[in-house]
């Protein structure tokens, strides 16, 4: 079975974004097959790898960052999205004049497309959200 | 399965300006609308808000995006379903929407309209027709 | 192939779970994730709409947030509680998920 995620909201502040993970790595270990996260909305701040979370807690960027690595999962954050809540890789930030980059490995940044293809291309589309 | 045009539902429950989940899931149904998928749009709950004339963000310097709506035609996004009780709930009607149209291609390009008014439990039952589901 | 709805709110905060009910067709699934799971405790408002649901529809609670929250013991009979594992079944069992967010 393929599977499509949806995160529409950002990591701490609604557990929108460890369900999602909790999803996806359990349907990997299962097998199955992930088509793609897509984060969206507040979603977008899964993807930032200046999180620096207290050391007792989880580290929602790093765990979904080693999924990727781990799986070869497709993360892709919506560019609409990060632009309005500064979320760059590095030609976002140059094409922006941004001084800085700041998407974490394993991510990429994409268009709204993306999420359209996903919805098309998987069995079961899952959105995690508000 | 890839090739097949599949039915997407795009499902609208939030007031727009309090948050900005109206807005953006806008945004993915004006993007989606070059896919070539059997979209519709639902608007159900607080949703209803979205549509009501008279918005006018001038005194709080948000974003004004009510205006698109009346831009989804042009993209032949043209079922924009609002449940009736929403509306009634909140002390609405039809009249109370603004006016979206589009030009109906199978028709000699006729103007209709694209809001729809149906029940709650007709509303169940277009939902149960969908392959995709997409809940903002 | 029936719909798996999943419900994340509390029911005392949101009408998540009562739109959820009422659109649901007989023989659908429910799941109770996040703060929804608050829906699968005994004796409150809602528990009587959700002891006649379990009439109609195969219901579940998420059991991470149910230990998560403190609220195995006092849970309405007849709810059924899956892990992640379950949660990823449930979804390839039915033919396509609705959010009630």
């Amino acid at each position: 079975m393929k599977f499509g995620v949806v995160v529409l909201e950002g990591p701490y502040t609604h557990e929108a974004a460890d369900t999602a993970y909790q999803f996806t790595k359990a349907a990997l270990e299962k097998g199955h097959e992930v088509f793609r996260v897509f984060f969206y909305h507040d979603g977008v701040n899964n993807g930032t790898r200046l999180t620096t979370p207290p050391q007792d807690d989880r580290n929602i960027v790093t765990r979904w960052s080693e999924l990727g690595e781990e799986h070869g999962l497709d993360l892709v954050v919506c560019v609409a999205a990060a632009q309005r809540r500064g979320i760059v890789d590095a030609d976002e930030a140059k094409r922006n004049g941004k001084d800085a980059d700041n998407i974490a490995p394993s991510f990429r940044i994409s268009g709204l497309g993306q999420l359209i293809e996903a919805g098309i291309q998987s069995d079961r589309l899952l959105v995690f959200g508000d | 399965m890839s090739e097949a045009i599949k039915k997407f539902m795009y499902v609208n429950r939030k007031a727009p300006y309090g948050t900005v989940y109206a807005l953006e899931s806008l945004e993915v149904v004006l993007i989606g609308a070059a896919f070539d998928q059997d979209v519709s749009m639902a608007f159900m709950d607080d949703g209803v808000f979205q549509l009501t004339k008279g918005q006018d963000t001038g005194d709080t310097g948000v974003k004004n995006f009510s205006p698109t709506y009346k831009a989804l035609g042009d993209y032949d996004v043209n079922k924009l379903y609002v449940e009736k009780e929403s509306l009634e709930e909140r002390g609405l009607s039809l009249d109370d929407l603004m006016p979206l149209t589009y030009e109906d291609e199978d028709d000699d390009w006729n103007e209709k309209p694209s809001i729809k008014l149906v029940s709650r439990s007709e509303l169940t039952d277009l939902m149960e027709e969908q392959d995709v589901l997409m809940n903002f | 192939m029936a719909t798996l709805h999943t419900v994340n709110k509390s029911p005392f905060e949101k009408n998540s779970l009562e739109r959820c009910l009422s659109t649901a067709k007989d023989g659908s699934t429910i799941l109770f994730i996040e703060d929804g799971v608050y829906s699968a405790v005994k004796g409150t408002k809602v528990s009587s709409s959700i002891e006649a649901a379990l009439g109609k529809h195969n219901v579940y609670a998420l059991k991470p947030d149910v230990t998560t929250r403190g609220l195995s013991d006092n849970m309405i009979d007849g709810i059924e509680l899956v892990d992640y594992d379950g949660f990823v079944d449930l979804a390839a069992e039915c033919s396509k998920v609705q959010s009630w967010l």
